[in-house]
């Protein structure tokens, strides 16, 4: 029997709850403030002026913050879609087969989900000169596949291994074409893997910084890059405009998928992030 | 087509993609930071990249830097995510609300972090202001650095602030999925509440916090853009100097960024190493 809490348990948990909360949710706050204000400068708590500036500018069509957010979008889509059609196969392959040498498959394939960027751009960066790759949106997309590939994989690999070969089976026997099969029995199935697994994919590559940096040379300019710039020259209100910008596409995709989000598969992903 | 056969076919296109790009890259760089690289004319490899990278002081400092941040960051996340999972595993009021709280920085980028870090904690910062009105401080140089600061205390902040989330949500399923039971009987047979906690909760959810503590080294040591926000110049973290080294206008500087590089992949691979028989422990019992 666990024991009825008492008020001031309940109180401590209340308070240490808060506290906990508030702290996850602080640094949010000074960016959120400093996109509407105006010269917000020490010793002032909150900005003597507001001003819309800021969003105008992260808004208008010269800046060069909408390409960017575009560009972002695309690069994070694109790389989304050649992961989930890389990544459902190999994770039907990992979910429902046993096989020789599937440990050292799995290790392969969770390798870049531990080892850090910078320990492996370098040297692709080296050879992607070479190939004329660098300074390029392709070479971007193609590097962004090393973090949300295997990711895309583990997800799939986590669906299939619950997945129920029968009714394949019996489609196949009643008549049904592989494609007919696919189209009618697994993907059906598999689906709301895909969509959680996509989704995450696209928070993965969303959230690179240094493989953009490298092999995009500073030419391929994503949103972190554009965010990053804002804050290291000080302009903190298009910084704080940028960066809400920036975050809203976790937070709507969260709102999504929270009920998802219990299973470990779901979440291992946000190592990434 | 046999099963053999299959599997040879749905897997590879993804094992293509990750040896090429992932392993290649590793190569690659392992051969540049050899000084090997036939194309541009260098066939004989060496170990001086090496040598001057372990002669440099820069290096021990900037290794010792970035274990401390990995490591410090690392026990204080997995500590308060314990914690923080212990408050949010049992119903209450508003629980769907706060759960969406807890994990909304899950999806918040690092450098958003940092950047909110910086403006928080900064001398001319949030708390500095705070410290102003309450007559504590008169002129931001006299708040304490906390960013750009040698003990690296703003970027094991933003770590902290980003992986009490991350941990913590892999606990909360963890302790869900175990439920309470184990708990009472220990209480049942006369355990307090501390001593339930210690000899029967812990190790049962053990595993899966070092597996993720893991994960949350491994980035930590790695991670570029977060220390090259809040960091101090002089010693930097070892990604930042890393990529200082490989863009520098001085090409011979290169091969030692590669050679730092292989030193991050070579800690990871001890990391993966730890990982894997975590989780395989996890799955066994």
């Amino acid at each position: 029997m666990i024991e009825k809490p008492t008020l001031l348990s309940n109180s401590f948990r209340f308070i240490t709850i808060a506290m906990l909360i508030t702290w996850l949710v602080l640094p949010l706050i000074p960016l959120a403030i400093w996109s509407f204000a105006k010269g917000w400068f020490f010793p002032h708590i909150l900005p003597k002026y507001w001003s819309l500036k800021a969003w105008e500018y992260a808004l208008s069509d010269t800046a060069g913050v909408l390409d960017s957010l575009w560009l972002t979008i695309f690069i994070s889509a694109v790389a989304t879609f050649l992961s989930i059609l890389i990544g459902v196969p190999a994770g039907r392959a990992l979910g429902m087969y046993k096989f020789k040498g599937k440990e050292i498959v799995e290790l392969l394939i969770l390798a870049p989900t531990i080892v850090p960027g910078i320990a492996v751009v370098l040297g692709i960066h080296s050879v992607f000169i070479s190939i004329g790759l660098t300074n390029t949106v392709t070479g971007v997309i193609l590097v962004h596949l090393i973090p949300t590939l295997p990711y895309m994989v583990l997800v799939m690999s986590g669906i299939f291994a619950n997945f129920d070969a029968e009714f394949e089976d019996q489609a196949r026997s009643l008549g049904a074409s592989p494609i007919k099969t696919f189209w009618y029995i697994t993907l059906p199935a598999i689906l709301p893997g895909i969509i959680v697994g996509g989704l995450f994919a696209f928070l993965v590559s969303w959230s690179q910084y240094i493989l953009t940096l490298l092999i995009g040379g500073g030419r391929v300019l994503t949103l972190p890059l554009l965010l990053f710039n804002f804050a290291t020259s000080g302009r903190n209100d298009i910084t704080g405009a940028i960066g809400m910008i920036y975050i809203l596409p976790g937070i709507i995709i969260l709102l999504l998928t929270a009920k998802h989000l219990s299973g470990r598969s779901a979440v291992g992903g946000f190592g990434q992030i | 087509m046999s099963d053999r056969t299959k599997i040879l076919l749905l897997l590879a296109p993804a094992l293509s993609i990750i040896i090429i790009l992932f392993f290649g890259g590793l190569f690659a760089g392992l051969l540049r930071s050899f000084n090997y690289m036939p194309i541009i004319g260098l066939t004989e490899p060496n170990f001086e990249a090496y040598i001057s990278v372990f002669k440099s002081k820069e290096f021990y400092l900037s290794f010792i830097l970035t274990f401390h941040i990995a490591f410090t960051s690392t026990v204080i996340s997995a500590i308060l995510a314990i914690g923080s999972a212990l408050l949010l595993r049992r119903n209450f009021l508003g629980k769907s609300v706060i759960n969406f709280l807890f994990q909304i920085n899950l999806t918040v980028p690092h450098l958003v972090g940092a950047i909110g870090i910086l403006y928080l904690f900064s001398q001319s910062g949030s708390f500095a202001r705070l410290a102003a009105e309450w007559g504590m401080i008169a002129r931001p140089a006299e708040f304490p650095e906390l960013v750009f600061d040698p003990y690296a205390i703003g970027i094991i902040l933003q770590y902290v602030w980003k992986e009490i989330p991350f941990i913590g949500v892999i606990v909360l399923a963890n302790m869900q999925s175990l439920g309470e039971d184990y708990e009472s009987v220990a209480r049942s047979l006369g355990a307090n509440r501390w001593q339930a906690f210690r000899y029967v909760l812990l190790p049962l959810i053990f595993p899966g916090v070092l597996s993720a503590s893991v994960i949350v080294f491994a980035f930590t040591f790695g991670a570029y853009e977060i220390p090259a926000i809040l960091g101090a110049n002089y010693p930097a973290a070892l990604p930042v100097l890393a990529y200082r080294k490989y863009t520098d206008v001085d090409l011979a500087a290169r091969p030692e960024a590669m050679a730092m590089a292989i030193v991050i992949a070579i800690l990871s691979a001890v990391m993966i190493f730890y990982y894997l028989r975590y989780t395989r422990k996890k799955i066994r019992g």
